[in-house]
């Protein structure tokens, strides 16, 4: 019965996003204040019935109710609880659920912030409205996750080992808030086209900045949570492949990136109107094109996709009708918000400018990267591979100098600016910069050309960031937000070379009291011990680390057999001192107690998340300094100072 | 996310009894190095871009080995690339080549960079003027 009931708040939800979809268009006019109310409740209405759906669905999850075909699919009754509960976005129906869910989430906040006016706001969710509209129809038609199962079996089918995991039940719910807000912002972006009236138009990049913000930080915090979890739970310490699953996520942050730099100049100088009303229409979009990747089989191979296009066809329309609709609306009404900004070539604008620019590139170096083998195969072009070395000639050149460009943005004002005074106060960033790339020059082996060029920038962008901070102290919280973010990027980029650079591994099959070296650790292997977990059974290595012949730090990696689903896995042991990790996966039983050990030392590994971290918290801190300033009114008689936070 | 469970699905059988497979290593540290690099630049066939340098799988046992023979027959890097290219495609190759079908891939990057280049300056100007 409890299925049943799924599928009908479902049916509703749909229904009243066909109300909010009308009745939000038609509040857009001035005198439609009715209708206006009516979409006020419609979104709530609608957050309503689809967290009932998704509660229903994550109930017969919970209470393992194998007669909903889904969770006979998915589940299996001894999975510990949390995993039941992450189990409900662990395949393709719930998750698409979550989606929903999520922009249901928005549309209410939308509707309960109103921020922008009645009229804007409206407008933006008749648009939200449109979006719920598509996306509960391809849950119903192809993705239905209520569908029953008779006979009803005993025991489910359970859920693949890999994803029973904290990190991988976070990391979808995180990537979706990002995702789907950047349906919000595109939905504030085709209402101030819809609004004609440029007074309330030209007002949306400061209405949207909050949700553009939030979108943002779930997508980096997002990124960085996938990209951990890939590092420890696939037994060889990739954190980053260049997959297609991976881009999927990377284009909409890069563009939302982007955006989250254009608007602000659109709401400070109102510079770049048009512009960034594009920029939130191609953040949706990317974000689109990752689900139509990661959805419709089309990664596998170009075939797997016609075997089966139901699904891959309706989001290719989806994003057809999205995309064109909202270009069509922009090239109808975007020259009558066409702003007339002045600014000097020496000024922050010409910096954000150029930010967008290196952003793009990069996207489209993505973009060509993922799509151009699958369209060069589909025409019947020859099968290649785009790999890492691909992005490095490509995309590393690009960001580079795009990270070399970022402390200007922060220290040149408005209008105009004066470069040398910039110059001047980066000196000590400049020293940094070369002290990192001489140490990594005399030091540090082996050298390399990438190498010293990546930590030369890294050490720019944190000095930079650190005088930055220095500068603004006692400010307000939010003044740290860009040299927060900043700072963060050259973290990241520290982790990703050194981790690259200067990694060693080890191989090889150990008896009981055997000792073997990874780079400079020496590690004592005391044995294997069975453990028993709630839904496996795990083979648990003991090891020690050897210091000077003394033992210290001890690992337990595992390598764990779930019976319900007949595969195993290996959960790796890392050991970490904040600045090197030691890495180590255990292979299953060799003959007599012997057993396959594999080592990796990944030094400064663990700064590539903590620069996520950072960069979170950077766009966290510009969150809080813009919902505490209530009045958006007051924001451009606002000081030197807090402008140049952001 | 599918694929990427279908795809890991398939890896895991495989990551295991591989490991025990320890790939003989060459004694000079210059050959070990172009072999370690080769192995970079040659996907695994029957992973989910994975290199054959990452990846358990037999078949990137097979290919480590492959490489490591021919290194040791005296063939150059360019030679033992060549010599899988015409055995498995271009597929293999983690770095696509640049012939007629790919000269847009490696430009595309370039191309926006230098068209969203000559916009930004065609604003500036425009906006500088304004500013008199």
């Amino acid at each position: 019965m409890i299925g049943e009931l799924g599928q009908v708040s479902l049916c509703f939800a749909l229904a009243l996003s066909l109300v909010l979809a009308a009745s939000g268009l038609m509040g857009a006019a001035a005198p439609a204040f009715v209708a206006r109310r009516v979409a006020t409740s419609s979104a709530m209405g609608l957050l309503v019935f689809v967290a009932l759906a998704f509660g229903v669905l994550t109930y017969a999850f919970v209470t393992s109710d194998f007669s909903v075909r889904l969770v006979a699919n998915n589940s299996h009754t001894l999975k510990p609880l949390v995993y039941k509960i992450s189990g409900v976005w662990g395949n393709h129906e719930g998750s698409m659920l979550l989606w929903v869910l999520v922009l249901a989430l928005y549309a209410a906040m939308v509707a309960g912030f109103k921020r922008g006016g009645e009229r804007l706001t409206s407008a933006a969710l008749g648009v939200q409205g449109l979006i719920a509209v598509a996306f509960l129809l391809f849950i119903l038609f192809t993705s239905n996750p209520f569908l029953r199962l008779d006979p009803t079996p005993f025991e489910g089918a359970g859920l693949t080992p890999l994803l029973q995991d904290p990190g991988l039940a976070m990391h979808p719910p995180m990537l979706y808030v990002g995702y789907v807000g950047l349906s919000a912002c595109f939905s504030y972006a085709a209402a101030a086209l819809l609004v004609s009236e440029a007074a309330i138009a030209n007002n949306w990049a400061r209405s949207a900045r909050p949700l553009i913000l939030i979108a943002w930080i779930a997508l980096t915090a997002g990124i960085a949570l996938g990209s951990w979890w890939a590092y420890y739970e696939l037994g060889w310490g990739g954190f980053w492949g260049w997959d297609p699953v991976e881009n999927a996520s990377l284009m909409p942050w890069l563009i939302a990136t982007a955006l989250l730099h254009s608007a602000l100049a659109t709401e400070k100088s109102g510079a770049f109107r048009t512009w960034s009303l594009l920029l939130a229409i191609a953040a949706f979009s990317m974000s689109l094109i990752g689900t139509l990747l990661v959805r419709s089989g089309l990664i596998t191979s170009v075939h797997a996709f016609a075997n089966d296009p139901t699904r891959g066809l309706y989001i290719m329309v989806l994003i057809f009708l999205a995309v064109g609709g909202a270009l069509a609306l922009f090239a109808w009404r975007a020259p009558t918000l066409k702003g007339s900004a002045a600014f000097a070539p020496v000024s922050r604008e010409t910096t954000l400018l150029l930010n967008n620019v290196f952003l793009v590139a990069a996207c489209a170096c993505v973009f060509a990267g993922t799509l151009y083998p699958m369209v060069l195969d589909a025409l019947g072009g020859s099968k290649i591979t785009v790999g890492p070395p691909y992005y490095a000639l490509t995309f590393a050149p690009i960001f580079l100098a795009l990270m070399v460009l970022v402390p200007f943005g922060p220290r040149l004002t408005w209008k105009r600016g004066d470069l040398k005074a910039a110059w001047q106060t980066l000196y000590p960033a400049l020293g940094l910069a070369a002290v990192a790339a001489l140490v990594v020059l005399a030091l540090v082996s082996p050298r390399g050309i990438a190498a010293t060029c990546a930590f030369a920038v890294a050490g720019w962008l944190i000095g930079a960031s650190l005088i930055d901070i220095r500068r603004r102290r006692g400010a307000r919280a939010s003044a740290f937000a860009a040299a927060l973010a900043h700072a963060g990027l050259g973290i990241t980029l520290m982790g990703v070379a050194g981790s690259t650079a200067w990694r060693s591994e080890a191989l090889t099959v150990m008896a009981p009291g055997q000792t073997m070296t990874v780079g400079p650790y020496t590690l004592r292997f005391d044995g294997v011990t069975r453990e028993k977990g709630p839904n496996y059974i795990a083979d648990r290595g003991h090891f020690v680390i050897m210091d000077a012949g003394k033992p210290g730090a001890t690992l337990l990696p595992e390598h764990r057999f779930f019976p319900a689903e007949g595969q195993d896995k290996n959960d790796t042991a890392i050991h970490t001192t904040g600045l090197r990790d030691l890495y180590l996966a255990l292979g299953d039983d060799r003959d007599g107690g012997r057993f396959a050990v594999r080592a990796h030392v990944f030094p400064l590994a663990p700064l590539i998340w903590l620069g996520g971290l950072v960069m979170a918290l950077g766009g966290i801190l510009s969150l809080w300094g813009r919902l505490r300033a209530r009045e958006p009114e007051a924001q451009p008689a606002a000081p030197a100072v807090a402008q140049a936070a952001e | 996310m599918k694929t990427l469970i279908a795809f890991l699905l398939l890896m895991v059988p495989a990551l295991f009894p591989a490991l025990a497979a320890v790939p003989e290593t060459f004694s000079d540290p210059a050959l070990e190095a172009r072999a370690r690099n080769l192995q970079r630049q040659l996907r695994c066939l029957v992973c989910q871009g994975e290199s054959v340098d990452d990846s358990r799988s037999p078949f990137a046992n097979d290919v480590r080995s492959l490489v490591r023979e021919q290194i040791a027959g005296g063939k150059s890097d360019e030679q033992i690339e060549d010599f899988l290219v015409a055995r498995y495609g271009d597929f293999i190759l983690m770095k696509p080549p640049l012939q007629s079908d790919t000269w847009l891939l490696w430009l595309a990057p370039f191309l926006v960079l230098g068209a969203g280049g000559a916009v930004a300056a065609a604003v500036i100007k425009k906006a500088a003027s304004r500013e008199g």
